[in-house]
């Protein structure tokens, strides 16, 4: 346990530092935001319709190149070695990357989620407070696989490609849950939000269990 | 031998399938000719899930065993996964234009099988982007393993999602089949089923083929 925290506030004090993972997934998430509304200005269609899927979409790309960096700054001078002399199991190791991913995360989806309200001319009130609760099950469930995946992809010759193209068909379900249920807290027709919302936690759990379980198959010195 | 038998079995029984759907079974009253499709694209589309649970399957043994013959198993019925994935949305779109006016729509059943066809690809594209055999076998097993168990959360989510597919006529809730049409139907999933394990047989042969040939390849290369 206290290798595992050791992990965590080191991957924090690393991030304080440089700053990276964040600042390139707020960016890629405004960014995302921006370029939707030239893309639906003109379409008419009431935008808390449009809203959840932009949302989202903004939040998956963002949250791949999080993970990319996450892992890439460990390949960089050889750190995932020293990772793996640290006294604890690789299952632990995958978890101290997800408590530190998820953090990064709903840190910049916190920042992403007010201009977003902004630049759609939504309302500050009790309903974003709801969707950040549905992200921050959602993102659970987008980092449990996605750490994983992106230690997969380390060991490939197009780790960035690699990543979006296993991650983006397995997270389907978190996808289409989010949305929907952020949908559904924006027009304030919440009565069916638990089936999204047992699919988020679910999921989650699932994925942590079996990536928990398989992850010493991935990492090898 | 059994490989050979598999492939007269199949070709048999593909021929007396093709008599028993155009020549036994009637007409469908409002569809016509084009519910014949029906009879390629249900066992297509069975297989291709078929394919799915084999690749699960065949990813836990390795897992397991760590015997390199159920990474050949794994990518076998991967690829014939994606093949039957390919002909069943195929066939699928033929159907949809008569009878949906369109092509496509993101119905949950067209959405499942499109995704299901995704993983099969990234399956393969993580593949050829792992040159070492063990590596290889290794993550793509644990790539395999965890997208196969995302298909019950696909199926469930997008259920959930939409859908405006035929309900299943053969299900327990469904309409049930005319007798000459379950005969034409059953015949064709025979058929199928011979063809898929004959497939999976050549498959597995030209796989141990292929690393004979690479490991020879490699020691060339080295010497």
């Amino acid at each position: 346990m206290k290798a595992l925290r050791a992990i965590i506030f080191k991957d924090i004090v690393v991030e304080m530092r440089n700053k990276e993972s964040v600042s390139s997934m707020l960016m890629f998430g405004l960014l995302s935001i921006v370029i939707f509304n030239f893309a639906f200005q003109s379409s008419g269609v009431d935008r808390s319709f449009l809203g959840p899927g932009i949302l989202w979409v903004a939040f998956t790309f963002a949250g791949i190149i999080g993970l990319n960096r996450s892992l890439s700054m460990e390949l960089d001078n050889d750190c995932m070695q020293g990772l793996l002399l640290a006294p604890l199991s690789r299952g632990d190791l995958y978890l101290a990357k997800v408590a530190s991913n998820y953090a990064f995360m709903m840190i910049a989806e916190l920042f992403v989620l007010p201009a977003f309200v902004l630049f759609y001319n939504l309302r500050f009130d009790a309903k974003i407070a709801e969707i950040v609760g549905v992200a921050a099950v959602a993102t659970l469930g987008f980092v449990a696989i996605g750490t994983i995946l992106s230690m997969i992809s380390a060991n490939t010759r197009m780790k960035e490609v690699m990543l979006p193209i296993m991650q983006i068909p397995i997270t389907v379900p978190v996808i289409i849950a989010s949305v929907e249920a952020t949908g559904m807290i924006l027009r304030g027709e919440t009565d069916g939000i638990t089936f999204p919302l047992a699919v988020l936690g679910t999921f989650s759990i699932v994925y942590l269990t079996a990536s928990y379980m398989v992850i010493e198959y991935v990492v090898e010195e | 031998m059994i490989t050979k038998a598999l492939g007269v079995l199949s070709l048999v029984l593909m021929i007396a399938a093709l008599y028993l759907i155009f020549l036994y079974a009637p007409l469908e009253a409002t569809m016509g000719a084009t519910q014949k499709i029906f009879y390629f694209h249900l066992p297509q589309a069975i297989s291709s899930y078929v394919s799915a649970l084999l690749l699960g399957f065949g990813c836990i043994m390795y897992l397991w065993k760590g015997d390199l013959k159920w990474d050949r198993f794994g990518s076998s019925v991967a690829e014939l996964g994606l093949m039957f994935t390919a002909t069943t949305i195929i066939s699928g779109m033929i159907w949809a234009k008569p009878a949906w006016g369109t092509y496509w729509v993101w119905d949950a059943r067209l959405t499942l099988q499109f995704i299901l066809g995704l993983l099969f690809v990234a399956y393969f594209m993580l593949r050829a982007y792992l040159p070492n055999r063990e590596k290889r076998a290794m993550l793509s097993c644990v790539f395999g393993l965890l997208a196969m168990v995302d298909v019950p959360f696909n199926y469930g989510s997008i259920y959930w999602w939409r859908t405006q597919h035929p309900q299943p006529v053969v299900s327990p809730g469904g309409g049930g089949l005319d007798p000459q049409m379950q005969v034409a139907l059953l015949a064709s999933f025979a058929a199928w089923g011979f063809l898929y394990a004959y497939l999976l047989r050549q498959r597995i042969a030209v796989a141990k083929v292929e690393e004979q040939v690479e490991y020879l390849e490699h020691v060339v290369q080295s010497a």
